[in-house]
């Protein structure tokens, strides 16, 4: 473990910046966390977390594809992926660290997914350790401890300093390119801090909600409860929730014509929108109740089917502080879990 | 830089020929002539044309066929209407094999098997490469028996095929159907789970079936009469995809994606997932 005295903070973020693109939070004009890429004079928002999520550094909003010039009968055929260079995030919570390996579980399965792979392979994911979750906080509920995220090194800011700890390769490696910064020291100060989120973490309403009924029940029991018609009564299938979701990674491919070619993209999509299943001759889910149930098995059911059990969410709380109507995914779990 | 399955490859269109008076099947080879790729009966590819849109189609040809590619398709959206104004030599963009096809090697499944197919309008389309298959490969099926209908004698999809080469092939037996009386047309006429009832075709068979939602209902509901066990009964499905690789989201019936994990399914597999297809 190392350490960097606070006041040198601003000192690191120049130094990493100096070799390679580094993002970090910083709080905007309306007084909200995104991440930015740093420059001098950024400072490092005490935010809780970002309006959005992180998963915009590996799958971004949109993606261009590739490109196409149309002429006459001929088509060509423009593969204009360029290598990404090397990036850093730091600050990412756990709760968005753990949606990285979610995403790669999607993007990195056979036929790997190129565009996200090159930026996952660049990029170095530098945490940082939580010490006062918020009331919508449930990453425990999914196995998550704030106080020890996972990433490439994880970071742990007390009142005086900065400590690091490496958990990857590619962390250890970070980590030499800033080390004449850094003195190396004992873990006290850092399990003193986590000892403190701990029990903070224990007094947060969600600490107790179990997830149990999703392990215990059958998909198709799950999929035909009578409550699904009653937690989306009021959903307006704005997709605001997967689109601040970290685990969200639905997307469509649509074709861009600039007036000198064809643009093919890859952009966000949502799985609460009615045209997302649409065809041209039927919609397998016609209503909003098929699309919330939807999101919410996929995330809660078909998802660890798939994954060995792993849940797709990881308890950030946007989707509760974000949804126009107040419903959110621990309302679904406490739902079933009361049955 | 690694192979992007999300970049297509060009293709060409080389022949067309008009089934039906919103049917038409396409003929289509890489830039160099040649076939552009190998597939498995009942497997599908993404077309498209840049600018209009892309969709998941059923490769129609089967796979002994080794010159080029056929795509049966029926005009009926935005990217179809397209293709369906499209003339010989026009460039589109092709990417697959995508799917699990049907398990035509499988002696536990399919192989050796009588086969019983039986399909409705275009559902013809994703049968015709298996039917050519076994045709191709006489020796390793069974009896092979087709059953297929459709609105009327002009909606009858690869009409001249079925006329000149099965209806010619002595190992095989078409029963053909119209919906409703029609002049010039003395073969048999009503809807299609009907008539398998009415055929009622050995329950040893094993069923291959594509068409439109209603029929394929209530002919498995017929078959189900007739003492047929949803283990016997194949079907291959469609629903909307975007990126054919199980990761867009959208095309999921359950757990399972249809343009990965299907789009080939036994009907006792459909019976574990939701109904939501």
């Amino acid at each position: 473990m190392f350490r960097l005295p606070i006041e040198k903070l601003d000192d690191l973020f120049a130094a990493v910046a100096a070799a390679q693109t580094l993002y970090l939070p910083a709080d905007g004009k309306d007084g909200r966390a995104s991440y930015v890429k740093w420059e001098e004079g950024v400072k490092l928002s005490k935010a809780l977390n970002t309006v959005r999520s992180a998963k915009d550094h590996f799958f971004p909003q949109t993606t261009n594809l590739c490109d196409f010039n149309m002429n006459g009968k001929n088509i060509e055929i423009i593969d204009n992926r360029q290598e990404s260079e090397n990036f850093v995030i730091f600050g990412v919570r756990a709760c968005d660290a753990r949606s990285f390996t979610i995403l790669d579980k999607v993007f990195l399965a056979e036929p790997v997914d190129t565009y996200y792979a090159t930026r996952r392979e660049h990029g170095t994911v530098i945490t940082l350790a939580c010490t006062e979750p918020e009331e919508n906080c449930f990453c425990s509920v999914f196995g998550i401890d704030a106080a020890s995220p996972e990433g490439d090194a994880a970071c742990h800011i007390t009142e005086d300093a900065l400590y690091i700890n490496a958990n990857t390769e590619k962390g250890e490696k970070f980590i030499e390119s800033v080390k004449d910064m850094l003195t190396e020291c004992g873990t006290e100060a850092v399990d003193a801090q986590k000892a403190q989120t701990a029990e903070i973490m224990k007094k947060l309403p969600f600490a107790n909600v179990s997830t149990d009924y999703f392990r215990k029940n059958t998909l198709l029991d799950i999929f035909n409860s009578e409550h699904w018609k009653k937690l989306s009564e009021a959903c307006l299938g704005c997709g605001t929730c997967t689109f601040v979701c970290p685990t969200c990674q639905c997307y469509d491919i649509k074709d861009f014509d600039t007036g000198h070619g064809i643009k093919r993209y890859r952009t966000w999509d949502s799985c609460m929108y009615s045209d997302f299943t649409k065809m041209a001759a039927a919609n397998s889910r016609n209503s909003q109740v098929e699309r919330f149930r939807q999101r919410f098995m996929h995330k809660l059911v078909y998802f660890p089917d798939n994954n060995n059990g792993e849940f797709g969410c990881v308890g950030c709380g946007r989707c509760l502080s974000r949804c126009p109507i107040s419903m959110n995914i621990i309302k679904v779990i406490k739902t079933f879990g009361e049955e | 830089m690694l192979n992007e399955t999300l970049i297509p490859k060009l293709g060409v269109v080389t022949d067309i020929r008009i089934d039906t008076p919103d049917v038409k099947t396409f003929r289509v080879v890489g830039t160099d002539g040649k076939k552009l790729f190998e597939h498995i009966p009942g497997q599908c590819a993404m077309l498209s044309v840049p600018g209009v849109g892309e969709g998941m189609f059923s490769i129609t040809s089967s796979p002994t066929n080794k010159e080029f590619m056929e795509f049966s398709i029926k005009k009926c959206g935005c990217l179809t209407s397209w293709l369906h104004m499209m003339d010989v030599g026009q460039q589109i963009t092709v990417r697959g094999p995508y799917g699990n096809g049907f398990p035509v090697e499988d002696p536990e499944k399919l192989k050796g098997k009588d086969l019983l197919f039986i399909a409705g309008g275009i559902g013809l389309a994703p049968l015709r490469s298996v039917i050519n298959y076994c045709r191709d490969k006489r020796e390793n099926y069974g009896s092979i028996q087709i059953i297929y209908g459709s609105r009327s004698k002009d909606d009858l999809v690869d009409y001249q095929e079925i006329l000149n080469e099965w209806l010619a092939d002595d190992g095989i037996t078409v029963n053909l159907t119209i919906d409703r009386e029609q002049e010039g047309w003395d073969g048999h006429v009503g809807f299609v789970p009907n008539y398998v009832k009415e055929l009622t075709p050995d329950i040893s068979k094993t069923v291959l079936i594509c068409g439109p939602p209603i029929m394929i209902k209530f002919t498995l509901a017929g078959l189900k009469e007739l003492g047929f066990k949803e283990t016997q009964v194949f079907t291959t499905m469609e629903l909307r995809m975007k990126c054919a690789i199980g990761k867009c989201g959208r095309c999921n019936i359950g757990n399972k994606y249809v343009c990965k994990d299907g789009p080939v399914f036994r009907f006792d597999q459909l019976g574990e997932l939701p109904n939501e297809y």
